[in-house]
């Protein structure tokens, strides 16, 4: 117990809890929005393009965040574009566009001059090395989705319930659904760090759905997503320390857990 | 009626592929005015009502609004993902934030008698009667100048058929709307219509719904059922008597 408190006081400790904590809160409410819309696979293909920004900035050496969140943003604008005027699905053209940025950002890894990276840290997070300007910007991104997704509550979700209602209502609907890709584009971005490139989409989704059925508003099922997600970045991160295991797949499992609680809490509760 | 029209399309053409749905269509809403489209199925009916609230564009003709119009739009079904938790509470609250804030006294009376008991309700366990009432009490919660109902009364009963249709009446009334709604019976909003437009791709007919109804070209389109219908046209005959009685019977229940 003594190492464990030894452990809560060490900086790492506290900047990956902090860097977690934020990202958890805002995921809980947009990931809500990812799961009413379908648009898991979506949040997936965003990041898979992340991992294309990686490499751009390896081989260009710029500013790795800025690239990631770079590519992020042009992949969401060119997917809500793509979605109206096509004829072949949405999902074909999201599965085209993750693979071959997926496969592009390896090959391209191939052209940096950087000693070979650590491929791994991007794919499963590396949420221990969160250094201090990292948490500023996680905490900075955090704020800047939490405050548009409050102000703009109403007409996003005006927009998921019924896409005509939204219209009559005098909605620009067009310009919220983008705005919404936008805000998933800017949270993927930010998650790389800490559950990696392979695991993003699982912190969109799994709180959300295990929040769902002791929710009856729109509002209680973000709140409690949040709550879910905070519970588990913290049980994610303590038992990686306890059990030595990596820290976004343990954050992962830990939130697998909650929602496994959650439906079995539902199925008693329906039997009574 | 030398009012201004709240909304007129004017000679609309549509197609989706191949398949000509609207042939030089126009039509005109005045305030206090009830405009029933009615037409067989595939008629072209929602796609009007669609083109004439911009949801989709036509590809020729207009359509004119009158400026800043507050509409009230009833679809004529909703579909809201299961994953999404939504209290009628909520549902009727919906988009409120910039609209504006005072319910006047009628609609906060509507709203009581109909609906009251449901508000806690989640919108996806509402039998179909129910979520009719609601999608017509969240339009009138605008209190728009332009109600348009897409079949208000589909999977309705029959009672409650002419007691939605007489809301709808009573609504146009109070608060001197102008509506635009789709309905597949001219026999039900006879008594509340105004004017009757009978579409078929191409406007058939048009005119007072006496007239209508014994115009040919609505004959023609409708005579087989009609005939169906004479079945059970001694219990429409009292149904029609209680129409004239549901406006008392709804009051006393307040």
């Amino acid at each position: 117990m003594n190492s464990l408190s030894l452990l809560l006081t060490a900086d790492f400790v506290i900047f990956a809890l902090a860097a977690g904590i934020a990202l958890a809160l805002i995921t809980g409410p947009l990931g809500s929005f990812v799961v009413w819309k379908k648009m898991s696979y979506f949040g997936d293909t965003l990041a898979h393009a992340s991992l294309l920004g990686i490499s751009l900035a390896l081989v260009f050496e710029v500013n790795i965040q800025i690239s990631i969140l770079m590519v992020c943003l042009c992949a969401a604008f060119v997917l809500t574009g793509l979605n109206k005027s096509s004829s072949i699905s949405a999902d074909t053209i999201l599965g085209i566009i993750a693979h071959s940025s997926l496969a592009l950002g390896i090959v391209m890894l191939r052209f940096s001059s950087a000693p070979r990276i650590d491929l791994e840290a991007y794919l499963f997070g590396a949420l221990l090395t969160v250094s201090g300007s990292d948490l500023i910007w996680i905490i900075g991104v955090s704020i800047i989705v939490a405050g548009t997704l409050f102000y703009f509550w109403e007409e996003l979700l005006t927009t998921t319930v019924d896409l005509d209602l939204a219209k009559t209502d005098g909605i620009s609907t067009e310009k919220f659904q983008l705005l919404l890709s936008l805000l998933i584009a800017l949270t993927v971005a930010i998650s790389i760090k800490i559950v990696g490139v392979l695991l993003i989409t699982s912190l969109l989704i799994i709180p959300p759905a295990a929040s769902r059925n002791f929710s009856s508003t729109p509002e209680m099922m973000a709140l409690l997503s949040s709550i879910v997600g905070v519970m588990s970045v913290i049980v994610g991160v303590l038992s990686s320390f306890l059990f030595n295991t990596p820290v976004g797949p343990s954050i992962v499992v830990a939130a697998t857990m909650l929602y496994c609680l959650a439906l079995v809490t539902t199925k008693k509760l329906r039997r009574n | 009626m030398s009012e201004e029209a709240l909304l007129t399309t004017k000679n609309i053409f549509k197609t989706f592929g191949e398949h000509q749905v609207l042939d030089d269509v126009s039509l005109s809403v005045k305030p206090r005015q009830i405009v029933t489209l009615i037409g067989p199925n595939g008629a072209g009916k929602t796609t009007l009502v669609r083109i004439a609230l911009a949801l989709i564009s036509a590809d020729k003709g207009s359509v004119i609004k009158k400026s800043n119009l507050r509409l009230g739009y009833m679809p004529q079904k909703l579909n809201i993902e299961p994953a999404l938790p939504l209290t009628v509470r909520r549902f009727l609250q919906l988009g409120q934030k910039k609209l504006r804030k005072e319910i006047n006294e009628i609609e906060r009376k509507l709203l009581k008698m109909q609906i009251q008991h449901l508000y806690n309700q989640q919108i996806g366990n509402l039998s179909n009667g129910e979520l009719q009432r609601v999608l017509l009490a969240r339009a009138l919660l605008r209190s728009p100048e332009l109600l348009v109902l897409d079949e208000p009364a589909q999977g309705v009963d029959l009672n409650g058929q002419s007691e939605l249709y007489n809301l709808i009446s009573t609504v146009k009334d109070e608060q001197g709307c102008g509506v635009l709604m789709i309905s597949h019976d001219l026999n039900l909003v006879m008594s509340t219509t105004d004017e009757v437009i009978c579409l078929n791709k191409h406007v058939c007919c048009q005119g007072q719904p006496d007239a209508i109804s014994n115009d040919p070209a609505y004959l023609r389109l409708f005579g087989a059922v009609e005939k169906n219908i004479a079945v059970y046209t001694h219990r429409h005959s009292h149904n029609q008597d209680s129409k004239g009685n549901i406006l008392p019977d709804v009051t006393t229940r307040r």
